[in-house]
């Protein structure tokens, strides 16, 4: 394997409060190659937002980097001074964020909003940008794009809106696009297209795609490779395929069997959906040993004392449990 | 846009209609008259005669409706009446006191935005900081202080004791003496502007979209002026124009102290001889100056906010 695009390496996010500082993220590594789709799970809460945040150096008070490299190109990027980071963001990485209904500007139209990423990044004077704002809406499928740049994102549609959002991280051309639940606040029909659309317009560009989602099938299918997050950790990581095939972390074989499917299983007659019982345990309470522990169906006396370290698995994966076998 | 401003206008004469009814009620329970009060002002008994004819001069005699249904239909006449005390007719009276008064609210107005909004801002982009902190104990200052004490103050000052501005009165008109009382008067509402401006900005800042602007690549001078400011300025123009209407009310008390010759004081000086046309005409005044600011900051909105044109 070359130098991947991106090395994430032993991150660490503190959560400082007046009378204590929490771990909110720790021991997480992971690469990306260049034009690799790679995903990122896990239930709300668990701290994969925050770990793309902090590539995109957009963590804010209380929360901050407090340890672990952020490796792009073969550079470290986690001590970038403020001008350095403004030269990254958008430019090289790019992020799409889960609610469009909130993430555009309502009082600019959207043709500026596209506009201003070839005004900051490539000098471009604001006529020469909204044209190429135009050629961007025509990018992302929004039909009669001359008209749309002049509208404001409340006569958008959720949909449409997502599609001006992606044109705007695409503008640029980055090597990396951070999508964070990009169609969770979506319907279902319009999500597919907002994926097939992400996917192929990368797929053109050659740009590596970090996907971050609750949805397990929706990232098995869209990444090559996944890493499942519980309570700040990576517990697990391989490829799509070998995670559905074979998992090994007991919370990756929860979040499988809580996916409901159509067909073989259904034929079998009626089945009730499986599910995770209990729920994600807060920063500030992380129980002792492995974090799963209290939900886990496997547990055992040593998961309750000692953290479980990481164990190698093929192809450069990883399961984070006493029981793994 | 003119349905907007159609729809304004339609507003306009059932709450001048309203109020007129309620400050003419407000007369009619107030003990005393126009000419009970001349008995009273230490020039001696006025011959009974006399006070007869002059009351069945002004109408006072005549029942409650009566006399209503008659003023309302000299209003429509654009006559508002003729003053008890100076016999001239109260458009006149007031006529001469317009200007100044305006030039007062609009002078303290200016003021209050100018330092209220700056103050906000700069507070709002750096929160808990020392600019922060000053600021806001001078908003809260402004807010909780009585404007008769700080016109006096302000007159010992800068008149009494650093002898840079005069103390009171209109003068030629001129700037110098407007300064004063534009202070005084626009103190509080600047205080107000600088709190609301503060979270207005601070609530804006944590907004998604400016994440959005932030991950751009934006420095953060662009995201305020690109992002912040104009989203902002909607709630800071709903407190300007609430403001504004009620300063030429909050006008009286700072007309007064600096014998300023606008709307309010000739209010306050009317009510004290219960020269009812004239009392009756300046409220009338208020209460449309209200009504225009209202239909001004409606309007704003729709300039501002495009969410706003579109719906009907």
């Amino acid at each position: 394997m070359t130098a991947p695009l991106l090395r994430i390496e032993d991150l660490r996010i503190a959560l400082r409060t007046e009378s204590a500082t929490y771990n909110a993220v720790e021991n997480v590594s992971f690469e990306i190659g260049r034009g690799e789709a790679f995903g990122l799970v896990g239930e709300s809460g668990c701290g994969k937002s925050i770990t793309a945040l902090s590539v995109m150096g957009l963590l804010r008070r209380p929360l901050a980097l407090a340890g672990g490299k952020i490796v792009l190109d073969g550079e470290e990027i986690q001590d970038a001074s403020p001008a350095e980071w403004r030269r990254l963001r958008g430019k090289r990485v790019a992020m799409i964020f889960q609610e469009p209904m909130t993430a555009l500007n309502p009082l600019s139209p959207v043709g500026r909003q596209i506009a201003e990423m070839f005004v900051l990044h490539q000098g471009a004077g604001w006529s020469e940008a909204m044209d190429r704002a135009e050629d961007a809406l025509r990018q992302v499928q929004v039909p009669s794009p001359e008209r749309r740049i002049k509208d404001f994102p409340h006569q958008l549609s959720g949909g449409m809106r997502q599609r001006v959002m992606i044109a705007i991280a695409l503008a640029c051309g980055p090597e990396l696009l951070i999508a964070d639940e990009p169609t969770t606040a979506l319907d279902v029909t319009v999500q597919a297209e907002i994926i097939d659309l992400m996917r192929e317009l990368c797929a053109a560009k050659g740009t590596a795609i970090l996907m971050i989602s609750h949805d397990l099938g929706l990232v098995a299918n869209m990444c090559r490779r996944v890493a499942v997050m519980y309570a700040g950790r990576i517990v697990e990581q391989q490829d799509a395929d070998a995670i559905f095939a074979s998992p090994r972390h007991p919370y990756t074989r929860g979040l499988i069997n809580s996916l409901p499917r159509l067909g073989a299983r259904a034929r079998q007659g009626r089945q009730r959906l499986q599910e995770i019982s209990g729920v994600v345990p807060s920063i500030a309470g992380y129980p002792a040993g492995c974090r799963f522990n209290p939900r886990c169906v496997a547990v055992t006396d040593i998961c309750r004392e000692v953290s479980p370290e990481a164990t190698p698995l093929p192809a450069d994966g990883l399961v984070r449990c006493h029981h793994h076998g | 846009m003119l349905l907007v401003l159609g729809r304004r206008l339609a507003n306009v004469i059932p709450t001048l209609l309203a109020v007129v009814a309620l400050v003419f009620l407000l007369f009619s329970v107030l003990p005393g008259s126009f000419i009970s009060g001349m008995n009273e002002d230490g020039r001696g008994a006025i011959d009974p005669a006399v006070m007869e004819r002059m009351r069945k001069e002004m109408g006072l005699d005549d029942p409650l409706p009566e006399r209503f249904a008659k003023y309302v239909i000299s209003i429509a006449q654009g006559d508002l009446g003729r003053s008890f005390r100076t016999r001239e007719p109260v458009t006149r009276l007031i006529g001469v006191r317009v200007w100044p008064s305006l030039k007062l609210v609009f002078a303290a107005m200016s003021f209050a935005i100018l330092v209220g909004v700056t103050l906000g801002f700069v507070a709002a982009l750096r929160p808990g900081s020392l600019v922060d902190t000053i600021s806001m104990v001078f908003a809260i200052s402004g807010l909780s202080l009585s404007q008769f004490w700080f016109g006096l103050m302000l007159m010992y000052l800068f008149a009494l004791q650093l002898q840079w501005l005069p103390s009171f009165g209109y003068g030629d008109g001129g700037i110098r003496h407007l300064i004063l009382p534009a202070i005084a008067l626009g103190v509080g509402p600047m205080a107000l502007l600088a709190r609301t401006t503060r979270a207005a900005v601070l609530d804006v800042l944590n907004a998604d979209f400016v994440r959005t602007a932030r991950s751009k690549g934006m420095s953060e001078r662009r995201v305020v002026s690109w992002h912040v400011l104009r989203n902002a300025l909607v709630l800071v123009v709903t407190i300007v124009g609430l403001q504004f209407g009620s300063l030429m009310g909050a006008a009286v008390v700072v007309e007064k102290l600096f014998a300023w010759p606008g709307v309010g004081s000739l209010l306050v000086d009317s009510v004290f001889q219960r020269d009812m046309p004239a009392v009756q005409g300046c409220i009338l005044m208020i209460v449309l100056f209200f009504l225009a600011i209202n239909t001004l900051v409606d309007i704003a909105y729709v300039a501002i906010d495009p969410r706003i044109r579109y719906r009907r």
